[in-house]
């Protein structure tokens, strides 16, 4: 069963229902919250961190992505604490991989690229890991560049939950990680693979494109995972 | 009052972002009524001089020459801007940086040569083990990134300093 709740978003009083989460409910509501490995329509996993709130009466951060309303919660989704962090979470995942925008297809169209210039990142604190990564061009329509993943595991989640195939998982622990497409095949010898393609516009970068386009050629169709889901429980 | 000083420099970079800094137009004109370039491509200075107000640094720092420069510069420039995603970030320079310097040269000189030939090691600066971001080599006053900045945030870049204000680049921060 569902109830109305009331909770406060920035001070402003919000109806929502129980089963939904901050993020949501912000959302629904033009509450803006960063977040990167948050899509409508999949399951959310708390991945990236930009979406971390301040919830009153709780004295951590809690992702809002993954934590659900409850009547009276009252959360701030802003505070220089909070820009504080996330620009700390941008620069850390831009030090973890070879994001170099000049040669990349989705410069200009890239979340990663318009958070970090949306938090005033103009500069990343940290040393750069600089890891040597491959780029898996075995399929013949599209390719995975592992120098522009984020581990999001939006691919993931879309390939297993909207597409039902689960070609994608990760491997590996920490920074080691990978994503992997059937137990480390390269991706052109993935026999579960549809080459539906909806892995790479759910792709945040440009770790998965099309290929054939230049730089700043790849344009997404972002809403193609929630349309879907919607279609679904409209059925 | 005497005008104040402008030096630019070029490290391991393509030159686009002299390129941009050309693309301000009569913008120029503006700006050399307030300020002189001392130094850089655009000028025949051979040494970067005492006293200058604005270093405005493209490129990554790669090679043992750039590191000189890029100290030279910090050490008699008030103000440092980084211009441009290499200076910035490393960007294209630093995709080199998972390869061992020398392998990466034989790669290159010897077997990338169609005649037989030998890595070069007269008159060409050493090559520093990974190609930096300026700031990992020296302190850094301004980040504005790009590749390469828009003529547009040079531009503002530039009038803010010399009017005396620290830039805030705003919605005119922009990678790649």
């Amino acid at each position: 069963m569902t109830e109305k709740v009331k909770v406060r978003i920035d001070g402003e009083v919000i109806a929502a229902t129980t089963g939904q989460t901050i993020l949501e409910v912000a959302r629904a509501n033009n509450k803006y919250i960063p977040a990167l490995c948050y899509m409508e329509g999949l399951s959310a996993v708390g991945a990236c961190r930009l979406c971390m709130v301040e919830v009153s009466g709780v004295a951590r951060l809690l992702p809002a992505c993954t934590t659900p309303v409850q009547e009276g919660l009252a959360v701030a989704t802003s505070s220089p604490q909070l820009q504080s962090y996330r620009k700390i979470a941008l620069e850390l995942l831009f030090v973890e991989r070879n994001h170099v925008c000049a040669v990349c297809v989705s410069s200009g169209h890239c979340e990663l690229q318009t958070l970090a210039q949306d938090h005033g990142v103009t500069h990343v604190r940290y040393p750069y890991n600089y890891p040597r990564l491959t780029v898996d061009t075995t399929h013949p329509r599209y390719v995975l560049d592992h120098n522009r993943c984020v581990l999001c595991s939006r691919c993931v989640r879309t390939c297993a939950e909207i597409e039902g195939a689960h070609v994608w998982d990760m491997a590996g622990r920490g920074i080691q990680t990978r994503l992997v497409s059937e137990l480390k095949r390269p991706w052109g010898e993935a026999t579960s693979c549809t080459s539906c393609g909806k892995c790479v516009q759910a792709c945040p970068t440009g770790a998965m494109a099309e290929k054939g386009w230049g730089v700043e050629e790849m344009t997404k169709h972002r809403t193609v995972v929630s349309r879907l889901t919607s279609m679904r429980e409209g059925q | 009052m005497d005008k104040l000083k402008i030096g630019t420099c070029w490290l391991d970079g393509c030159s686009g972002c002299h390129m941009s800094l050309l693309d301000i137009d009569e913008g120029i004109v503006a700006v050399l009524q307030k300020a002189d370039i001392v130094f850089g491509p655009l000028v025949d200075a051979q040494e970067w001089p005492e006293g200058v107000d604005v270093a405005v640094i493209e490129g990554a720092v790669s090679s043992q020459d750039d590191l000189e420069l890029a100290q030279t510069a910090r050490a008699r420039s008030k103000f440092v801007v980084a211009l441009g995603d290499c200076a910035v970030t490393g960007n294209v320079p630093s995709m080199r940086n998972g390869i061992p310097t020398a392998k990466l040269l034989e790669r290159v000189y010897v077997e990338g040569a169609t005649v037989p030939s030998v890595v070069p090691t007269d008159g060409v600066p050493a090559l520093l083990k990974q190609a930096e971001p300026l700031h990992s080599a020296i302190k850094v006053d301004i980040h504005v990134p790009g590749c390469p900045p828009k003529p547009n945030a040079i531009l503002f870049v530039l009038s803010e300093l010399l009017e005396g204000r620290e830039p805030d680049l705003g919605s005119k921060l922009r990678f790649g």
